[in-house]
């Protein structure tokens, strides 16, 4: 089985999917010639050309927009927004229109978008490349959003998300890009939107997260089952709608629980799984819920020291592990 | 004997009588939800009153057969024209489970069908243009003959989507179609506070595309120049802006007093110039039309409209716990 950087896994599924499907295209900016500022788009203008590798002008309104248009008349776009923190001017069109599309025409229309947007921090971004947006889009119904963790589901997701009937935010972590690497297999498979994943089995604490810190809490499960601490890890792969089940089984599971998100701790992701948790696993629970996030200042600052102190990383989901299972 | 103005533009006299029997049931239906508003029966209405003839005169020179269209919230005329009937508008003023807009889920004026390629709505104005752009990008694409058409109010050719969406259409030569009904207010504000240029079409040059300002309660002025437009747009010759300059008759919506910011003589002045009155004397004049067919058509509009009423008061709601419906495809 080949191995791929999870970029190289966005890449390839977009390859795949243009493929399979000729509804399926590309637009945003500098995604055609360039390949995108990340690359994520690398190879695709040739292949597929300019009219399906749309390079848009510089709005992000439209590049959403104008896909939520095309995919209401029946076409399967793939919008970039070059940074997740640029995604701001197209809310408007996410949440008034993709978001409420198949709702208030009653069923008779829908709008079967992708839009993809690099977020997170750790590569000296600052505060306008290092977010993560989405909280703000984590209580729409008719959005789903998707963040992967590793190679293999960014394929499967991406591909699943493509293939949706429904308009879905698939955020990709930029520092993930090529830092993660795994095995990606050729063959054509989807992975289910909606479902998390267990990443690591354990019995005496559980993490759970998504994203780039699935990386940080399998890094410090392995420090810690050297203590003889054993984590349950659960990737939530999709943040909206929770995969409410497989929350509180894995709550459930070892009585404790850790959330971690790299976002702004306030009104998280994490605070939801929080408050299912809380509704559903009283009983079961032996320690408070503990969340480990950002702090609640705008965005993670430029200078080194700032950021690190901002970023989430492996020292500071271990240690949370730690005081946990010593509760 | 020199050609009538309209058949200069090949239409027939069927044809012209047919564009002003759709501005006139439009202005019925809309005058009929007042009424209905008025007599606590809908709790709201928003109005396409004195914008019929643009509404018309452009629908008509589409392909109502192919072309798509983006309605805004005046769009009755549009709507009509492109196969919404007079009992289906009827349950969207009602909110019943039949309205085939949304099933009772928005306000009336909320346009969207799929069958008769009506793009579905909301109410932060100016969304739709990226919409249409979008699915004139469809149409470059696929290499089809259809094109789309889009309108807005004169206040929202303020937003950042008309400019990005005709931007994208200017860059792309897409066969879309932009409309702006500029019937001189936005809720209160007239078009001195709104544009900071003379007219809504002086800025096309900016996207790249040709814009015209013409006679908004002249349907024939209008079917001329969206003609003129969807040409271009299926040779591949891009996107046009047109200005179509009217009057608001009525107040904003149902809920405004339009006596705090208008003068009543301004209103009266627009009157006269009223397209369901000079489009009726055209015919006249062309001897397409006689007072006794006119007040016999405006008797058949009362009957269909009653009928619309009627049915629409009479149907069901839609269940209540139906709201929890379609979030995602089920």
């Amino acid at each position: 089985m080949p191995i791929m950087s999870y970029i190289q896994a966005v890449t390839q599924a977009l390859k795949e999917e243009m493929e399979r499907d000729e509804k399926v295209f590309v637009l945003g900016e500098d995604v055609g010639k360039k390949g995108g500022v990340f690359r994520a788009t690398d190879g695709l203008y040739d292949q597929f050309g300019e009219e399906r590798v749309i390079d848009t002008p510089l709005a992000e309104s439209a590049i959403a927009g104008v896909g939520i248009g095309a995919a209401m008349y029946g076409l399967r776009p793939v919008a970039e927004m070059q940074f997740a923190d640029f995604i701001m001017p197209a809310v408007n069109q996410i949440i008034s229109e993709a978001a409420r599309i198949r709702y208030r025409s009653n069923n008779d229309w829908n709008c079967p978008i992708t839009i993809r947007a690099p977020y997170g921090g750790g590569v000296h971004g600052a505060l306008y490349h290092s977010q993560s947006v989405e909280a703000v889009f984590a209580n729409q119904p008719g959005l789903k959003i998707v963040m992967p963790s590793t190679p293999y589901d960014v394929k499967g997701l991406l591909k699943a998300a493509i293939r949706d009937e429904d308009p879905v935010l698939f955020f990709e972590h930029k520092r993930a890009y090529r830092l993660l690497k795994g095995e990606v297999p050729e063959d054509d498979y989807v992975l289910p939107i909606g479902k998390a994943d267990v990443k690591r089995e354990g019995s005496d604490i559980t993490v759970i997260t998504y994203g780039l810190c699935v990386h940080f809490a399998l890094q410090a499960a392995e420090k810690l089952a050297e203590e003889g601490i054993s984590a349950h890890i659960l990737d939530l792969r999709t943040v909206y709608p929770l995969d409410q089940e497989a929350i509180i089984e894995a709550a459930k599971k070892t009585g404790k629980v850790l959330l971690v998100t790299e976002d702004n701790k306030e009104g998280s992701i994490i605070s939801e799984v929080s408050a299912i948790i809380s509704e559903n696993c009283l009983f079961d629970l032996d320690a408070p819920i503990q969340r480990l996030a950002g702090p609640n200042v705008p965005a993670m600052p430029y200078a080194p020291p700032m950021e690190k102190f901002f970023m989430m990383n492996p020292d500071k989901v271990e240690k949370a592990m730690r005081e946990l299972a010593e509760y | 004997m020199a050609k009538s103005r309209h058949e200069a533009l090949g239409l027939s006299d069927d044809q012209v009588l047919e564009m002003f029997k759709t501005m006139l049931l439009a202005r019925k239906i809309d005058e009929r939800m007042w009424l209905l508003n008025r007599a606590g029966k809908i709790p709201f209405v928003i109005s396409c009153q004195g914008q019929e003839a643009a509404q018309v005169g452009a629908a008509f020179a589409l392909d109502r057969e192919k072309d798509y269209a983006a309605p805004y919230y005046r769009d009755m005329g549009v709507v009509l024209a492109f196969g919404m009937t007079p009992r289906e508008l009827m349950l969207s003023g009602f909110a019943k489970s039949e309205d085939p807009n949304s099933g009772g889920r928005q306000m009336p004026g909320h346009f969207g069908q799929k069958k008769n390629r009506i793009l579905t709505g909301s109410s932060p104005v100016t969304t739709q243009v990226p919409h249409a752009v979008g699915v004139a990008l469809a149409a470059k694409m696929e290499k089809k003959d259809f094109v789309s058409f889009v309108t807005l109010g004169e206040g929202s050719s303020n937003q950042g989507d008309f400019h990005e969406g005709l931007n994208f259409a200017g860059v792309h030569k897409l066969p879309v179609i932009t409309m702006v009904e500029n019937n001189k207010y936005a809720i209160s504000v007239p078009i001195e506070k709104q544009l900071g240029c003379e007219k809504v079409s002086d800025r096309a040059i900016g996207y790249g595309m040709p814009g015209f300002t013409i006679d908004g309660n002249d349907p024939l002025a209008v079917y001329e120049a969206v003609k003129a437009a969807r040409e271009r747009a299926v040779k591949g010759e891009g996107p046009t802006l047109i200005e179509a300059v009217s009057y608001r008759l009525t107040a904003h919506s149902s809920d405004d007093d339009d006596r705090t910011y208008r003068e009543r003589e301004e209103v009266e002045e627009a009157k006269k110039k009223d397209s369901i009155i000079t489009f009726a004397n055209y015919l006249k004049e062309n001897g397409i039309l006689n007072d006794e067919q006119e007040k016999a058509l405006h008797d058949e509009m009362a009957k269909i409209i009653n009928d619309a009423t009627d049915y629409a008061e009479n149907a069901p709601y839609a269940e209540a716990e139906s709201a929890l419906k379609y979030v995602y495809a089920e």
